[in-house]
Protein backbone atom coordinates (compact mmCIF):
# COMPACT_ATOMS: atom_id res chain seq x y z
CA UNK A 1 0.00 0.00 0.00
CA UNK A 2 2.60 2.34 0.52
CA UNK A 3 6.33 2.89 0.05
CA UNK A 4 7.34 5.75 3.02
CA UNK A 5 9.47 5.04 5.76
CA UNK A 6 7.23 2.88 8.33
CA UNK A 7 8.31 4.13 11.77
CA UNK A 8 6.16 1.84 14.16
CA UNK A 9 5.49 -1.79 13.44
CA UNK A 10 3.56 -4.33 15.26
CA UNK A 11 4.24 -7.80 14.63
CA UNK A 12 1.35 -10.28 15.12
CA UNK A 13 0.90 -8.52 18.29
CA UNK A 14 -1.31 -9.47 21.28
CA UNK A 15 -2.93 -8.07 24.44
CA UNK A 16 -4.41 -9.45 26.95
CA UNK A 17 -5.91 -8.10 30.79
CA UNK A 18 -5.55 -11.20 32.55
CA UNK A 19 -7.71 -13.86 30.87
CA UNK A 20 -8.90 -11.24 28.23
CA UNK A 21 -7.80 -10.94 24.79
CA UNK A 22 -8.07 -7.38 23.99
CA UNK A 23 -5.68 -7.21 20.86
CA UNK A 24 -5.96 -10.04 18.25
CA UNK A 25 -2.77 -10.30 16.33
CA UNK A 26 -2.23 -6.89 15.31
CA UNK A 27 0.13 -6.15 12.48
CA UNK A 28 -0.07 -2.39 11.17
CA UNK A 29 2.45 0.09 9.91
CA UNK A 30 2.79 3.58 11.05
CA UNK A 31 4.36 5.67 8.11
CA UNK A 32 6.90 8.70 8.88
CA UNK A 33 5.16 12.35 9.02
CA UNK A 34 2.05 11.23 8.75
CA UNK A 35 -1.01 11.35 10.05
CA UNK A 36 -2.40 7.48 11.10
CA UNK A 37 -6.13 7.61 12.92
CA UNK A 38 -7.52 4.82 14.27
CA UNK A 39 -11.23 4.34 14.52
CA UNK A 40 -13.86 1.54 16.09
CA UNK A 41 -16.75 1.37 18.28
CA UNK A 42 -16.09 1.71 22.43
CA UNK A 43 -14.20 -1.03 23.42
CA UNK A 44 -12.59 -2.04 20.02
CA UNK A 45 -9.28 -2.03 21.58
CA UNK A 46 -7.82 1.18 19.82
CA UNK A 47 -6.80 2.98 23.16
CA UNK A 48 -4.97 -0.21 23.99
CA UNK A 49 -3.12 -0.19 21.44
CA UNK A 50 -1.86 3.48 21.10
CA UNK A 51 -0.80 2.99 25.31
CA UNK A 52 1.51 0.44 24.10
CA UNK A 53 3.27 2.19 21.62
CA UNK A 54 4.59 4.21 24.48
CA UNK A 55 4.31 1.43 27.29
CA UNK A 56 1.54 3.54 29.30
CA UNK A 57 -0.05 0.10 29.58
CA UNK A 58 2.61 -1.36 32.44
CA UNK A 59 0.82 0.56 34.78
CA UNK A 60 -2.29 -1.72 34.59
CA UNK A 61 -1.60 -4.42 36.43
CA UNK A 62 -3.77 -7.92 34.78
CA UNK A 63 -1.68 -6.14 31.41
CA UNK A 64 0.17 -8.77 29.08
CA UNK A 65 1.12 -9.26 25.67
CA UNK A 66 3.05 -10.76 23.37
CA UNK A 67 4.38 -10.14 19.69
CA UNK A 68 6.47 -7.34 18.96
CA UNK A 69 6.52 -3.34 18.24
CA UNK A 70 9.40 -2.39 16.34
CA UNK A 71 10.72 0.91 16.45
CA UNK A 72 13.35 2.10 14.42
CA UNK A 73 14.62 -1.63 14.33
CA UNK A 74 14.44 -2.38 17.87
CA UNK A 75 11.13 -4.21 19.71
CA UNK A 76 10.11 -1.17 22.18
CA UNK A 77 8.55 -4.16 24.55
CA UNK A 78 12.63 -4.80 25.57
CA UNK A 79 13.55 -1.34 25.75
CA UNK A 80 13.55 0.90 28.44
CA UNK A 81 10.00 2.47 28.90
CA UNK A 82 11.12 5.54 30.46
CA UNK A 83 13.35 5.70 27.30
CA UNK A 84 10.74 4.69 24.84
CA UNK A 85 8.18 7.79 26.33
CA UNK A 86 10.79 10.22 25.62
CA UNK A 87 11.00 9.02 22.30
CA UNK A 88 7.23 8.72 21.80
CA UNK A 89 5.08 11.54 23.15
CA UNK A 90 1.46 11.15 24.20
CA UNK A 91 -1.31 13.66 24.10
CA UNK A 92 -4.24 12.30 26.07
CA UNK A 93 -7.95 12.32 26.23
CA UNK A 94 -8.73 15.27 29.35
CA UNK A 95 -5.96 18.29 28.75
CA UNK A 96 -3.60 17.44 32.24
CA UNK A 97 -1.35 19.93 32.80
CA UNK A 98 0.55 19.90 35.81
CA UNK A 99 -0.16 22.63 38.30
CA UNK A 100 2.39 24.66 37.93
CA UNK A 101 2.94 28.07 35.31
CA UNK A 102 2.57 27.51 31.60
CA UNK A 103 6.68 28.10 31.59
CA UNK A 104 7.60 24.98 34.15
CA UNK A 105 5.13 23.00 32.19
CA UNK A 106 7.04 23.15 29.33
CA UNK A 107 10.18 23.00 30.60
CA UNK A 108 9.82 20.15 33.45
CA UNK A 109 10.54 17.34 31.03
CA UNK A 110 13.32 18.93 29.20
CA UNK A 111 14.58 19.82 33.06
CA UNK A 112 14.27 16.12 34.26
CA UNK A 113 16.50 14.54 31.43
CA UNK A 114 19.27 17.17 32.11
CA UNK A 115 18.94 18.01 28.89
CA UNK A 116 21.69 21.30 27.86
CA UNK A 117 19.17 23.67 26.39
CA UNK A 118 18.12 27.61 26.15
CA UNK A 119 14.78 27.05 28.47
CA UNK A 120 13.96 30.93 27.21
CA UNK A 121 14.36 29.48 23.31
CA UNK A 122 12.46 26.16 24.22
CA UNK A 123 9.16 27.64 25.61
CA UNK A 124 8.77 30.05 22.91
CA UNK A 125 9.48 27.48 20.07
CA UNK A 126 7.14 25.02 21.56
CA UNK A 127 4.43 27.36 22.05
CA UNK A 128 4.86 28.80 18.83
CA UNK A 129 4.97 25.00 16.98
CA UNK A 130 1.75 24.03 19.35
CA UNK A 131 -0.10 27.73 18.22
CA UNK A 132 -0.36 29.02 21.76
CA UNK A 133 2.65 31.27 22.02
CA UNK A 134 0.42 34.43 21.09
CA UNK A 135 -2.82 34.26 23.38
CA UNK A 136 -0.12 33.54 26.43
CA UNK A 137 3.57 34.97 25.79
CA UNK A 138 2.59 37.40 28.07
CA UNK A 139 1.32 35.28 31.54
CA UNK A 140 3.84 32.61 31.04
CA UNK A 141 4.35 32.61 34.55
CA UNK A 142 0.82 31.97 35.65
CA UNK A 143 -0.63 28.75 36.73
CA UNK A 144 -1.51 26.65 33.78
CA UNK A 145 -4.92 25.88 35.22
CA UNK A 146 -6.05 29.35 34.63
CA UNK A 147 -6.00 28.54 30.48
CA UNK A 148 -9.05 27.30 28.65
CA UNK A 149 -9.72 23.60 28.14
CA UNK A 150 -8.44 24.10 24.70
CA UNK A 151 -5.81 26.31 25.59
CA UNK A 152 -4.48 23.38 28.39
CA UNK A 153 -4.31 20.73 25.34
CA UNK A 154 -2.14 23.03 23.65
CA UNK A 155 0.04 23.57 26.38
CA UNK A 156 0.18 19.65 26.72
CA UNK A 157 0.87 19.62 23.05
CA UNK A 158 3.84 22.13 23.06
CA UNK A 159 4.90 20.00 26.86
CA UNK A 160 5.53 16.79 23.75
CA UNK A 161 6.66 18.54 21.24
CA UNK A 162 9.39 20.12 24.09
CA UNK A 163 10.50 16.66 24.37
CA UNK A 164 11.41 16.89 20.67
CA UNK A 165 9.72 13.38 20.35
CA UNK A 166 9.77 11.90 16.92
CA UNK A 167 6.02 10.34 17.68
CA UNK A 168 2.82 12.07 18.82
CA UNK A 169 0.17 9.81 20.48
CA UNK A 170 -2.89 10.95 20.69
CA UNK A 171 -5.60 9.48 22.56
CA UNK A 172 -8.99 11.05 21.54
CA UNK A 173 -7.23 14.81 22.07
CA UNK A 174 -10.51 16.80 21.19
CA UNK A 175 -13.28 14.43 23.22
CA UNK A 176 -13.05 17.15 26.09
CA UNK A 177 -13.14 20.04 24.02
CA UNK A 178 -15.74 22.35 22.40
CA UNK A 179 -16.34 22.75 18.53
CA UNK A 180 -14.13 25.87 18.19
CA UNK A 181 -10.84 24.32 20.30
CA UNK A 182 -11.45 21.32 17.67
CA UNK A 183 -10.37 22.66 14.87
CA UNK A 184 -7.80 24.67 16.61
CA UNK A 185 -6.53 21.45 17.39
CA UNK A 186 -7.06 20.04 14.33
CA UNK A 187 -5.47 22.30 12.06
CA UNK A 188 -2.21 22.03 14.65
CA UNK A 189 -2.36 18.69 13.59
CA UNK A 190 -2.01 19.44 10.24
CA UNK A 191 1.02 21.54 10.82
CA UNK A 192 2.78 18.93 13.12
CA UNK A 193 2.89 15.96 10.78
CA UNK A 194 5.42 18.11 9.11
CA UNK A 195 8.03 17.29 11.82
CA UNK A 196 6.52 14.65 13.54
CA UNK A 197 4.78 10.86 13.24
CA UNK A 198 1.23 11.32 14.50
CA UNK A 199 -1.36 8.23 15.22
CA UNK A 200 -4.80 9.81 16.85
CA UNK A 201 -7.11 7.66 18.31
CA UNK A 202 -10.80 9.06 17.87
CA UNK A 203 -14.14 8.31 17.71
CA UNK A 204 -15.16 10.84 15.68
CA UNK A 205 -15.20 9.53 11.57
CA UNK A 206 -15.29 13.34 10.20
CA UNK A 207 -12.54 13.64 12.36
CA UNK A 208 -10.29 11.10 10.93
CA UNK A 209 -11.06 11.59 7.44
CA UNK A 210 -10.51 15.31 8.29
CA UNK A 211 -6.82 15.51 10.29
CA UNK A 212 -5.35 11.52 8.85
CA UNK A 213 -3.71 10.31 5.59
CA UNK A 214 -4.10 7.05 6.66
CA UNK A 215 -7.15 5.17 8.82
CA UNK A 216 -6.80 1.99 10.65
CA UNK A 217 -10.51 0.60 11.55
CA UNK A 218 -10.52 -1.85 14.35
CA UNK A 219 -13.39 -3.73 15.65
CA UNK A 220 -13.09 -6.13 18.61
CA UNK A 221 -9.40 -5.93 19.16
CA UNK A 222 -8.54 -6.94 15.28
CA UNK A 223 -7.29 -4.73 12.77
CA UNK A 224 -10.50 -4.98 10.20
CA UNK A 225 -9.27 -2.81 7.14
CA UNK A 226 -6.53 0.08 6.87
CA UNK A 227 -5.57 2.28 4.05
CA UNK A 228 -5.66 5.46 2.38
CA UNK A 229 -8.41 7.83 4.16
CA UNK A 230 -9.70 9.15 1.51
CA UNK A 231 -9.95 5.47 0.02
CA UNK A 232 -11.31 3.81 3.40
CA UNK A 233 -13.97 6.26 3.60
CA UNK A 234 -15.13 6.42 -0.13
CA UNK A 235 -14.59 3.04 -1.50
CA UNK A 236 -13.97 0.69 1.68
CA UNK A 237 -13.39 -2.93 1.00
CA UNK A 238 -14.44 -4.36 3.48
CA UNK A 239 -18.50 -4.74 4.42
CA UNK A 240 -17.94 -4.06 8.24
CA UNK A 241 -15.68 -1.51 7.49
CA UNK A 242 -18.42 0.33 5.22
CA UNK A 243 -21.26 -0.20 7.81
CA UNK A 244 -19.66 1.48 10.59
CA UNK A 245 -18.28 4.46 8.78
CA UNK A 246 -22.05 4.55 6.80
CA UNK A 247 -23.02 4.87 10.56
CA UNK A 248 -24.87 1.32 10.69
CA UNK A 249 -23.26 0.30 14.08
CA UNK A 250 -20.98 1.67 16.39
CA UNK B 1 -50.56 -5.12 57.91
CA UNK B 2 -50.21 -1.12 55.89
CA UNK B 3 -50.51 0.50 59.78
CA UNK B 4 -48.59 -2.05 61.08
CA UNK B 5 -45.39 -0.92 58.80
CA UNK B 6 -46.39 2.50 59.51
CA UNK B 7 -46.10 2.23 63.05
CA UNK B 8 -42.83 0.55 62.57
CA UNK B 9 -41.51 3.16 60.53
CA UNK B 10 -42.17 5.55 63.00
CA UNK B 11 -40.85 3.81 65.81
CA UNK B 12 -37.24 3.52 63.58
CA UNK B 13 -37.65 7.04 63.23
CA UNK B 14 -37.38 7.98 66.55
CA UNK B 15 -35.04 5.06 67.74
CA UNK B 16 -32.16 6.07 65.22
CA UNK B 17 -32.84 9.57 65.41
CA UNK B 18 -31.99 9.21 69.21
CA UNK B 19 -28.97 7.43 68.82
CA UNK B 20 -28.27 10.51 66.44
CA UNK B 21 -28.91 12.70 68.79
CA UNK B 22 -27.33 11.05 72.10
CA UNK B 23 -23.62 12.03 70.63
CA UNK B 24 -24.89 15.79 70.31
CA UNK B 25 -26.54 15.61 74.17
CA UNK B 26 -22.63 13.79 74.97
CA UNK B 27 -20.62 16.77 73.57
CA UNK B 28 -22.68 19.62 75.11
CA UNK B 29 -22.45 17.62 78.23
CA UNK B 30 -18.46 17.23 78.39
CA UNK B 31 -18.06 20.67 77.17
CA UNK B 32 -20.71 22.23 79.50
CA UNK B 33 -19.13 19.92 82.54
CA UNK B 34 -15.72 21.00 81.39
CA UNK B 35 -16.33 24.68 81.22
CA UNK B 36 -18.13 25.14 84.64
CA UNK B 37 -15.48 23.25 86.54
CA UNK B 38 -12.69 25.08 84.95
CA UNK B 39 -14.21 28.91 85.99
CA UNK B 40 -14.68 27.57 89.31
CA UNK B 41 -10.59 27.07 89.10
CA UNK B 42 -10.04 30.01 87.42
CA UNK B 43 -12.09 32.08 90.28
CA UNK B 44 -9.20 30.54 92.39
CA UNK B 45 -6.14 30.67 89.78
CA UNK B 46 -5.63 33.66 87.98
CA UNK B 47 -5.62 32.44 84.21
CA UNK B 48 -2.02 34.31 83.72
CA UNK B 49 -0.65 32.26 86.43
CA UNK B 50 -1.68 29.18 85.27
CA UNK B 51 -0.83 29.63 80.98
CA UNK B 52 2.56 31.24 81.72
CA UNK B 53 3.58 29.81 85.25
CA UNK B 54 6.80 27.30 85.14
CA UNK B 55 6.29 25.82 87.77
CA UNK B 56 3.46 23.13 88.29
CA UNK B 57 3.40 21.63 91.77
CA UNK B 58 -0.60 21.59 92.68
CA UNK B 59 -0.28 18.99 95.48
CA UNK B 60 2.37 20.33 97.19
CA UNK B 61 2.49 23.01 99.40
CA UNK B 62 2.61 26.24 98.63
CA UNK B 63 0.94 24.93 95.49
CA UNK B 64 1.89 26.19 92.13
CA UNK B 65 -0.51 26.03 89.07
CA UNK B 66 1.89 26.96 86.29
CA UNK B 67 1.23 24.58 83.26
CA UNK B 68 4.00 25.04 80.96
CA UNK B 69 5.73 21.96 82.68
CA UNK B 70 2.97 20.13 81.37
CA UNK B 71 2.46 22.01 77.74
CA UNK B 72 5.91 21.70 77.49
CA UNK B 73 5.71 17.80 77.99
CA UNK B 74 2.94 17.32 75.68
CA UNK B 75 5.35 19.63 72.92
CA UNK B 76 8.30 17.01 73.55
CA UNK B 77 6.06 14.00 72.84
CA UNK B 78 3.84 15.80 69.78
CA UNK B 79 7.72 16.92 68.28
CA UNK B 80 9.52 13.57 68.83
CA UNK B 81 6.45 11.37 67.09
CA UNK B 82 6.09 13.61 64.33
CA UNK B 83 9.55 13.51 63.83
CA UNK B 84 9.35 9.90 63.82
CA UNK B 85 6.04 9.41 62.12
CA UNK B 86 5.64 12.18 59.46
CA UNK B 87 9.01 11.39 57.04
CA UNK B 88 8.21 7.17 57.79
CA UNK B 89 4.33 7.63 57.32
CA UNK B 90 4.94 10.01 53.80
CA UNK B 91 7.35 7.69 52.65
CA UNK B 92 5.48 4.64 53.08
CA UNK B 93 2.49 6.32 51.38
CA UNK B 94 4.35 7.02 48.46
CA UNK B 95 6.18 3.30 48.47
CA UNK B 96 2.81 1.91 48.35
CA UNK B 97 1.19 3.96 45.65
CA UNK B 98 4.19 4.22 43.10
CA UNK B 99 6.07 1.40 43.87
CA UNK B 100 4.52 -1.49 45.54
CA UNK B 101 2.98 -4.38 43.70
CA UNK B 102 -0.61 -4.96 44.38
CA UNK B 103 0.06 -7.96 46.16
CA UNK B 104 2.61 -5.88 48.56
CA UNK B 105 -0.22 -3.61 48.99
CA UNK B 106 -2.57 -6.14 50.14
CA UNK B 107 -0.29 -7.01 52.53
CA UNK B 108 1.05 -3.80 54.11
CA UNK B 109 -2.28 -2.09 54.34
CA UNK B 110 -3.96 -4.55 56.62
CA UNK B 111 -1.01 -4.89 58.50
CA UNK B 112 -0.79 -1.01 59.42
CA UNK B 113 -4.10 -1.46 60.03
CA UNK B 114 -3.65 -3.48 62.72
CA UNK B 115 -0.68 -1.22 64.07
CA UNK B 116 -3.65 1.43 64.46
CA UNK B 117 -5.90 -1.09 66.24
CA UNK B 118 -3.93 -1.94 69.40
CA UNK B 119 -4.82 -0.85 72.45
CA UNK B 120 -2.67 1.99 73.32
CA UNK B 121 -1.69 0.51 76.92
CA UNK B 122 0.06 -2.13 75.33
CA UNK B 123 1.87 0.62 72.85
CA UNK B 124 3.29 1.66 77.11
CA UNK B 125 4.20 -1.80 77.54
CA UNK B 126 6.17 -1.86 74.37
CA UNK B 127 7.89 1.13 75.42
CA UNK B 128 8.39 0.44 78.93
CA UNK B 129 10.07 -3.15 78.60
CA UNK B 130 11.37 -2.45 74.97
CA UNK B 131 12.21 0.59 74.04
CA UNK B 132 13.34 2.23 77.14
CA UNK B 133 16.01 -0.87 77.55
CA UNK B 134 17.22 -0.66 74.14
CA UNK B 135 17.59 3.47 74.38
CA UNK B 136 20.04 2.26 77.63
CA UNK B 137 22.19 0.33 75.90
CA UNK B 138 22.83 4.08 73.43
CA UNK B 139 22.39 6.72 75.96
CA UNK B 140 23.35 4.77 79.89
CA UNK B 141 22.28 7.92 81.45
CA UNK B 142 18.41 7.83 80.00
CA UNK B 143 15.86 7.59 82.84
CA UNK B 144 13.22 4.58 83.26
CA UNK B 145 10.81 6.98 82.50
CA UNK B 146 12.04 9.58 79.44
CA UNK B 147 10.01 11.82 76.64
CA UNK B 148 12.48 9.87 74.00
CA UNK B 149 10.53 6.48 74.62
CA UNK B 150 7.13 7.75 74.67
CA UNK B 151 7.78 10.01 71.68
CA UNK B 152 9.07 6.88 70.02
CA UNK B 153 5.62 5.01 70.89
CA UNK B 154 3.54 7.63 69.96
CA UNK B 155 5.47 7.80 66.72
CA UNK B 156 4.86 4.26 65.75
CA UNK B 157 0.69 5.04 66.78
CA UNK B 158 0.46 7.56 64.64
CA UNK B 159 2.10 5.95 61.47
CA UNK B 160 -0.35 4.07 60.22
CA UNK B 161 -2.96 7.71 60.19
CA UNK B 162 0.34 9.59 58.52
CA UNK B 163 0.62 6.90 56.32
CA UNK B 164 -3.14 5.95 55.00
CA UNK B 165 -4.58 9.54 55.14
CA UNK B 166 -1.08 10.16 53.15
CA UNK B 167 -1.80 7.34 50.55
CA UNK B 168 -5.90 8.76 50.51
CA UNK B 169 -4.13 12.13 49.70
CA UNK B 170 -2.05 10.52 46.97
CA UNK B 171 -5.29 8.54 45.77
CA UNK B 172 -7.21 11.74 45.40
CA UNK B 173 -4.65 12.54 42.68
CA UNK B 174 -5.92 12.37 39.32
CA UNK B 175 -4.76 9.84 37.35
CA UNK B 176 -4.24 11.17 34.39
CA UNK B 177 -1.92 13.80 35.59
CA UNK B 178 0.49 11.04 36.95
CA UNK B 179 0.26 9.79 33.38
CA UNK B 180 1.23 12.90 31.77
CA UNK B 181 4.36 12.75 33.98
CA UNK B 182 5.42 9.72 33.35
CA UNK B 183 4.46 9.99 29.33
CA UNK B 184 7.26 12.72 29.16
CA UNK B 185 9.74 9.95 30.34
CA UNK B 186 10.31 10.72 33.86
CA UNK B 187 10.73 8.00 36.74
CA UNK B 188 8.10 7.31 39.45
CA UNK B 189 10.39 9.10 41.91
CA UNK B 190 10.10 12.01 39.82
CA UNK B 191 6.12 11.61 38.80
CA UNK B 192 6.10 11.35 43.03
CA UNK B 193 8.58 14.27 44.36
CA UNK B 194 7.43 16.82 41.63
CA UNK B 195 3.48 16.08 40.23
CA UNK B 196 1.53 13.87 42.62
CA UNK B 197 2.72 15.51 46.45
CA UNK B 198 2.70 18.85 45.50
CA UNK B 199 -0.82 18.45 44.28
CA UNK B 200 -1.88 16.49 47.12
CA UNK B 201 0.28 19.39 49.34
CA UNK B 202 -2.64 20.57 51.28
CA UNK B 203 -4.34 17.01 51.75
CA UNK B 204 -0.98 15.91 53.29
CA UNK B 205 -0.76 19.01 55.41
CA UNK B 206 -3.92 18.51 57.28
CA UNK B 207 -2.63 14.78 57.47
CA UNK B 208 0.54 15.67 59.66
CA UNK B 209 -1.98 18.47 61.78
CA UNK B 210 -4.74 15.41 62.39
CA UNK B 211 -2.04 13.26 63.22
CA UNK B 212 0.01 15.70 65.67
CA UNK B 213 -3.43 16.13 67.15
CA UNK B 214 -3.27 12.71 67.45
CA UNK B 215 -0.21 12.55 68.99
CA UNK B 216 -1.27 15.42 71.52
CA UNK B 217 -4.11 13.57 72.66
CA UNK B 218 -2.56 10.56 73.74
CA UNK B 219 -2.66 9.31 77.44
CA UNK B 220 -2.09 5.81 78.29
CA UNK B 221 1.55 5.27 76.25
CA UNK B 222 2.75 8.09 77.58
CA UNK B 223 1.81 7.89 80.58
CA UNK B 224 3.65 4.73 81.21
CA UNK B 225 6.57 5.51 79.10
CA UNK B 226 7.25 9.13 79.67
CA UNK B 227 6.62 8.95 83.37
CA UNK B 228 4.76 11.72 85.74
CA UNK B 229 7.45 14.77 86.35
CA UNK B 230 5.81 17.59 85.46
CA UNK B 231 9.28 20.33 85.31
CA UNK B 232 10.00 22.45 82.66
CA UNK B 233 13.11 21.29 80.79
CA UNK B 234 13.36 19.76 77.49
CA UNK B 235 15.84 16.69 78.02
CA UNK B 236 14.72 13.67 75.96
CA UNK B 237 16.43 11.61 78.38
CA UNK B 238 14.45 12.55 81.43
CA UNK B 239 10.77 11.98 82.58
CA UNK B 240 8.29 14.02 81.62
CA UNK B 241 4.58 14.79 81.96
CA UNK B 242 2.13 15.49 79.51
CA UNK B 243 -1.01 17.34 79.98
CA UNK B 244 -3.02 13.68 79.65
CA UNK B 245 -0.76 11.86 82.02
CA UNK B 246 -1.21 14.56 84.23
CA UNK B 247 -4.91 14.00 84.33
CA UNK B 248 -4.52 10.66 84.63
CA UNK B 249 -3.06 10.88 87.83
CA UNK B 250 -5.30 13.13 89.80
CA UNK B 251 -8.26 10.73 88.66
CA UNK B 252 -6.59 7.91 89.47
CA UNK B 253 -5.41 9.25 93.27
CA UNK B 254 -6.80 10.43 96.46
CA UNK B 255 -7.01 13.37 95.60
CA UNK B 256 -10.52 14.94 97.30
CA UNK B 257 -12.80 16.31 94.60
CA UNK B 258 -13.99 19.76 95.20
CA UNK B 259 -10.27 21.07 96.05
CA UNK B 260 -8.62 23.43 94.03
CA UNK B 261 -6.18 19.83 93.23
CA UNK B 262 -8.71 18.10 91.84
CA UNK B 263 -10.26 21.41 89.72
CA UNK B 264 -6.65 21.62 87.90
CA UNK B 265 -7.77 18.15 86.43
CA UNK B 266 -10.48 20.33 84.47
CA UNK B 267 -8.64 23.33 83.33
CA UNK B 268 -5.71 20.76 82.11
CA UNK B 269 -8.37 19.00 80.26
CA UNK B 270 -10.15 22.32 78.91
CA UNK B 271 -6.53 23.29 77.59
CA UNK B 272 -5.70 19.98 76.08
CA UNK B 273 -9.59 20.34 74.54
CA UNK B 274 -8.90 23.91 72.95
CA UNK B 275 -5.45 22.68 71.45
CA UNK B 276 -6.71 19.85 69.77
CA UNK B 277 -9.82 21.39 68.47
CA UNK B 278 -8.22 24.42 67.38
CA UNK B 279 -5.96 21.91 65.24
CA UNK B 280 -8.70 19.70 64.15
CA UNK B 281 -10.82 22.30 63.26
CA UNK B 282 -7.39 24.08 60.57
CA UNK B 283 -6.96 19.77 58.95
CA UNK B 284 -10.83 19.57 58.82
CA UNK B 285 -10.55 22.90 56.39
CA UNK B 286 -8.07 22.20 54.83
CA UNK B 287 -9.30 19.01 53.84
CA UNK B 288 -13.18 20.62 52.92
CA UNK B 289 -11.49 23.60 51.01
CA UNK B 290 -9.60 20.98 48.97
CA UNK B 291 -12.37 18.66 48.29
CA UNK B 292 -14.95 21.60 47.33
CA UNK B 293 -11.75 22.79 44.74
CA UNK B 294 -11.49 18.77 43.45
CA UNK B 295 -15.62 19.15 42.91
CA UNK B 296 -15.55 22.49 41.64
Amino acid sequence: MNQENIVLKTKDFNIFYGEKQAIFNMNLDICEKKVTAIIGPSGCGKSTLLRSFNRMNDFVPSFNCNGAIEFEKKNILKLDPMEVRTRIGMVFQKPNPFPKSIYNNIIWGPKIHGHKVNYDELVEDSLKKAALWDEVKDRLNESALELSGGQQQRLCIARTIAMKPEVILMDEPCSALDPKSTIKIEDLIDDLKNDYTIVIVTHNMQQAARVSDYTAFFYEGELIEFDYTDKLFTKPSNKQTEDYITGRFG
Amino acid sequence: MHRYAKKMEILARTLLGSCAFLSILTTIGIILVLSTETIEFFGQVSPLDFLFGTKWEPLLEPKSFGVLPLVSGTLMIMVGSGLIAIPIGLFTAVYLSEYSSFRTRQIIKPVLEILAGIPTIVYGYFALTFITPVLKNIFPDIEVFNALSGAIVVGIMILPMVSSLCDDAFQGVPRQLKDGGYALGATSFEVIGQVVIPAAASRIMAAFILALSRAIGETMAVTLAAGATPIFRVNPLESIQTMTAYIVQVSLGDTPAGGVEYLTCFAVASLLFVITLFMNVIGQSIMYRVKKKATR
